[in-house]
């Protein structure tokens, strides 16, 4: 899953870093992410797991690293 | 339950007397000059306005937003500028309330504003970001061996800059940091230089004096709020700017709206029994007045009970959505109420002195739409809409 996370990562996180350099646990809003930029890797991972954030999920802090995007999406179902 | 709601009731009453007897008196003179409420100020000061907002335990009266809010309103039903000082005031002590941690620094900076009604500005615009305040170019840079760190920031805009006690700023967190990896640093007058650049005749609010500055300060780290800026914005500063910014330009709606109804209660006495066009117009008028009143108390509570319930929830982009929206409707009802009452006096409330004059209520209430353009709003309001669910 978190190699698919990365990928969604690179197509939409618009990072000014590859996504490879960062850790599961780096922070990606200090790696340069936009709050624009999230909403677009929001989208893109509902698309590619084919599931729906709850309202609750969807805040900064949820989508901030690997981890916490991977954790989000067994929130919602997706198996590890 | 009682006591508070006391506290909140002497605020409210207190604010009204100052409003009535002393932002009336000076707001036109004020206005004209664009200078400084400074006796509107000095008032509040006397009264511990300032420091109404900070709790017990820190020594504040600890009233309620809601207080404030409606504190926010009287202020401005006599002078949009002084309402609007006052406001972004209790903006920067609710982020400084909410936000302080464990750090001792702030709770005796805020031991101060209760002794001695410090007023608190900030500098959160910054030249080169294109307006978007989740970005900054100045950066805290790297502590010297005195323990000292510092920033440069070019703000194209500070409200009330030259008279303000302190201020709040929005740096990036170190020199590498990228531009939306933010904290908020409070520092005192004494430890900065706020070198002032250009003009300000605007074309309203003009007592607010808001020009810019290059503000360089020195400071210790922890003068730093201790979480990020994202944070401070998402859960306190935006939401309390969006509902205390909306609570000030319905001062002024109303204001305007009560102008209207004494010129139409004038004509009637003048002509009575005789049919007046203008009181349709004023009925009308209460009607776009209502929908402002009713988006803006909305928006307070709905705040308050977040905020007192589920902080967590003040994070989520439905209701990030939710507050921006406050702003954006609040802020192009309101000068569209001002102009209706502008319809409704004709040419005595188009003149500048007479007792129905809207001119000043209409030209500070088209500042609502530029306090963070709109269209920036709607921009990253259209974004969330894609992923939101229930909004």
């Amino acid at each position: 899953m978190k190699d698919q996370i990365r990928q969604v990562i690179r197509e939409h996180g618009n990072l000014p870093v590859a996504v490879e350099s960062l850790a599961d646990d780096a922070d990606l809003y200090q790696a340069g992410m936009t709050s624009h930029a999230s909403v677009n890797v929001m989208i893109a991972l509902e698309d590619t797991f084919d599931v729906e954030f709850l309202d609750s999920m969807l805040k900064r802090s949820v989508f901030e690293s690997v981890d916490s995007i991977a954790t989000a999406l067994a929130e919602v179902g997706v198996p590890a | 339950v009682s006591l508070m709601a006391d506290i909140d009731a002497d605020l409210i009453a207190t604010t009204r007397r100052i409003s009535d007897e002393v932002a009336a008196a000076y707001a036109i003179e004020v206005d004209r000059e664009a200078r400084f409420p400074t006796e509107t100020v000095a008032a509040l000061r006397e009264a511990g306005a300032f420091s109404a907002l900070i709790p017990n335990e820190l020594g504040g009266a600890g009233v309620s937003l809601k207080a404030i809010a409606a504190a926010c309103f009287e202020l401005g039903r006599h002078c949009g500028a002084s309402g609007m000082v006052f406001a972004m005031h209790q903006i920067q002590i609710a982020c400084l309330v909410d936000h302080r941690g464990e750090n001792a620094w702030f709770d005796d900076y805020l031991g101060e504003v209760v002794a001695e009604q410090r007023l608190i500005a900030s500098i959160t615009s910054e030249v080169g970001t294109g307006g978007d305040l989740g970005k900054s170019v100045a950066a805290v840079s790297e502590a010297g061996t005195d323990g000292y760190a510092g920033f440069e920031k070019r703000a194209p805009t500070v409200s009330y800059g030259e008279h303000a006690d302190a201020f709040l700023t929005t740096v990036r967190r170190a020199p590498e940091s990228e531009p939306g990896d933010q904290v908020a640093v409070l520092t005192r007058r004494d430890q900065m230089a706020m070198q002032p650049q250009g003009t300000w005749d605007p074309l309203g609010m003009r007592g607010t004096c808001s020009p810019g500055f290059i503000a360089t300060a020195r400071f210790t780290p922890e003068q730093v709020l201790p979480v990020p800026f994202s944070t401070v914005s998402a859960e306190t500063m935006t939401p309390v700017s969006h509902v205390l910014w909306s609570h000030v330009w319905l001062g002024i709606a109303t204001d305007a709206f009560d102008r209207a109804r004494a010129f139409v209660k004038a004509a009637a006495k003048r002509k009575p029994g005789e049919h007046l066009p203008a009181a349709i117009g004023l009925s009308e008028l209460m009607s776009e007045l209502s929908l402002l009143r009713a988006e803006v108390g909305l928006g307070l509570r709905e705040y308050c009970e977040l905020h007192a319930t589920d902080r967590s929830k003040l994070l989520e982009m439905a209701t990030i959505l939710r507050f921006n929206n406050l702003k954006i409707a609040a802020s192009e009802q309101a000068p569209r109420v001002c102009q209706e009452a502008l319809a409704v006096c004709g040419i005595v409330g188009y003149k500048n002195d007479t007792p129905f004059s809207v001119g000043r209520h209409l030209r500070d209430s088209m500042s609502a739409r530029l306090m963070v353009a709109n269209e920036r709003i709607h921009t990253t309001d259209a974004s969330l809409l894609l992923i939101a669910k229930e909004v």
